[in-house]
């Protein structure tokens, strides 16, 4: 992409979060997107680029009365919504387009209009994984952890502290799903799900959305919110099936994604005030912080108890870099597809108006993963004009 | 119980499911590079994209590569918790599969315990390949 051109000037979540029975998939999408309209000031006369995952660019675009130049309908899971920032801004760019709605919408939890789950039995991970037992990502995603453990000299305590931290964080957050302290033994001893993962370890399961309004960096000062730049974007694929990943100690999607992203930006990791790394699970923001650079392979456990990533607490500090600040998917909400989310808490962190705010954060990072370690976005965000 | 899942062949990957059937691990690699064994199952190296590769019997063995044991049973696969594994075959591949012949528990599932190939015939076309732990073997590391 052309380096620094673009910029978010709406973005909002749902009105309601965490079960919401009485509205449907496609109701999600349009309650996120008629927020973030009213957060620009625009209404869907004014919207000329659509994408969204989960549910068709055509559904969302015929269901908000928008007649788009530009439809991308990039489906590859949890971060299809860092390739559509991405693939956004390259578009407006490009010329094919002025103003992007994005938009996420999920009944994770109540399943009001929400489409079935399944793999055909002729597809390779029906033939070669589901005939051995998996059901959906708890037992799948957490697959590579036991070898990771061992190659890195880490505990199951590791991964319990990861979801400590982060319920810390959740606490701050009058939105959060979960926001009770816990404690790494609360984490071990919760119900055992999947070996070594327990209850606490896994995300949360809810309903709920969130949208962008993506236009030019020119345009957006024009705009009634403080501008949030995008300086960076990275995306890649591996594999649809975990048992084929390259490497079960670090994702190579990942690694490409992240590296793209920096380059992008041309910042080094020292500039980062922020960061959202996707947290299915409590392995993926060690996955993250070892893939991404900010810590060498072996080093993201004890950079996390050390409290690197952690809010101030009981008179100490906060941690040199905030990470997943909103409680995650972990202790925040997780509706099936929560990439979104993770790029509402960059845009806040940059707007200044997160409920955990980072005190003169400019560079936020957030980081999406997709399927099975099968996809990732990144998408570098600065409040201050490039 | 419901019939468990089985797998649906399709023409480029029925050599590897009628070598279950006739008790062979079949994988391919390629003759025009030497990229080695790959899996799973396609008409073409996916390291230089050569169609021309052949299928060989592999040797069925490999080690524990990884693992979870799922407490919460799918319903096609009975009432207890069971591991499944990835296996690192010694021909270089990976391959997901079910740890038979051991306790489905963290003590007996030991990461790079030696594990052999064995088949279990589900119906009259499939039979899925399960490992078990092997005996060690001279053979092994070859």
């Amino acid at each position: 992409m052309k380096r620094k051109s673009i910029a978010v000037v709406g973005a909002a979540e749902t009105t309601q979060m965490g079960k919401i029975p009485d509205v449907s998939v496609i109701g999600l999408h349009a309650d996120a997107a008629l927020n973030a309209l009213a957060d620009c000031g625009l209404t869907p006369r004014d919207i000329d680029g659509v994408a969204t995952a989960g549910i068709s660019p055509v559904d969302l675009a015929h269901y908000m009365g928008v007649t788009p130049t530009y439809a991308d309908g990039t489906s590859v899971g949890g971060c299809s919504f860092m390739l559509h920032v991405r693939h956004a801004a390259a578009a407006i760019n490009e010329g094919l387009c002025s103003t992007v709605l994005i938009t996420h919408g999920e009944s994770g939890r109540s399943r009001v209009g929400a489409g079935g789950f399944g793999r055909a039995a002729s597809s390779l991970a029906g033939q070669f994984e589901m005939p051995f037992g998996p059901m959906g990502p708890p037992t799948m995603f957490t697959i590579p952890v036991l070898r990771y453990l061992k190659a890195r000299g880490y505990t199951v305590e590791d991964l319990a502290q990861v979801a400590v931290i982060q319920r810390e964080w959740a606490a701050m957050n009058p939105r959060a799903s979960y926001k009770d302290p816990i404690t790494v033994e609360d984490v071990l001893k919760s119900d055992m799900i999947a070996w070594p993962f327990t209850k606490l370890m896994c995300c949360l399961v809810t309903d709920g959305g969130g949208a962008l309004v993506l236009t030019s960096a020119e345009r957006a000062r024009d705009f009634p919110q403080k501008p949030v730049y995008i300086l960076g974007t990275g995306e890649s694929v591996e594999t649809p099936m975990v048992s084929q990943m390259e490497d079960f100690t670090s994702s190579r999607a990942f690694r490409v994604s992240g590296k793209k992203a920096f380059e992008e930006a041309g910042i080094g990791h020292a500039a980062v005030d922020h960061l959202m790394i996707y947290d299915a699970f409590a392995h993926l923001p060690l996955y993250g912080l070892e893939d991404l650079g900010f810590c060498q392979p072996g080093e993201a456990a004890g950079f996390v108890n050390g409290r690197n990533t952690a809010p101030p607490s009981a008179g100490r500090t906060g941690g040199k870099l905030p990470l997943n600040t909103n409680g995650g998917g972990l202790s925040y909400m997780h509706s099936g597809m929560y990439g979104m989310y993770a790029l509402q808490e960059s845009v806040r962190q940059m707007r200044g108006i997160a409920p955990a705010q980072v005190p003169g954060a400019k560079v936020s990072i957030a980081h999406g993963v997709g399927g099975m370690f099968a996809a990732s976005g990144t998408i570098v965000f600065s409040n201050e004009a490039p | 119980m419901p019939p468990r899942m089985l797998p649906e062949p399709t023409p480029e990957t029925r050599h590897f499911w009628d070598g279950c059937k006739a008790g062979e691990l079949r994988l391919q690699r390629c003759t025009d590079c030497d990229g080695g064994s790959y899996f799973p199952p396609r008409p073409f190296c996916p390291r230089c994209g050569s169609r021309k590769v052949e299928d060989y019997a592999a040797s069925g063995r490999g080690v524990l590569w990884s693992y979870v044991i799922n407490m919460r049973p799918r319903p096609d696969m009975g009432t207890e918790p069971y591991a499944i594994a990835v296996v690192k075959l010694a021909e270089g591949p990976q391959m997901m599969t079910n740890i038979v012949g051991c306790p489905q528990t963290p003590e007996a599932l030991q990461l790079d315990m030696p594990l052999k190939v064995t088949f279990s015939r589900q119906s009259d076309d499939i039979t899925l390949p399960f490992f078990e732990p092997a005996p060690s073997s001279q053979e092994r590391g070859a």
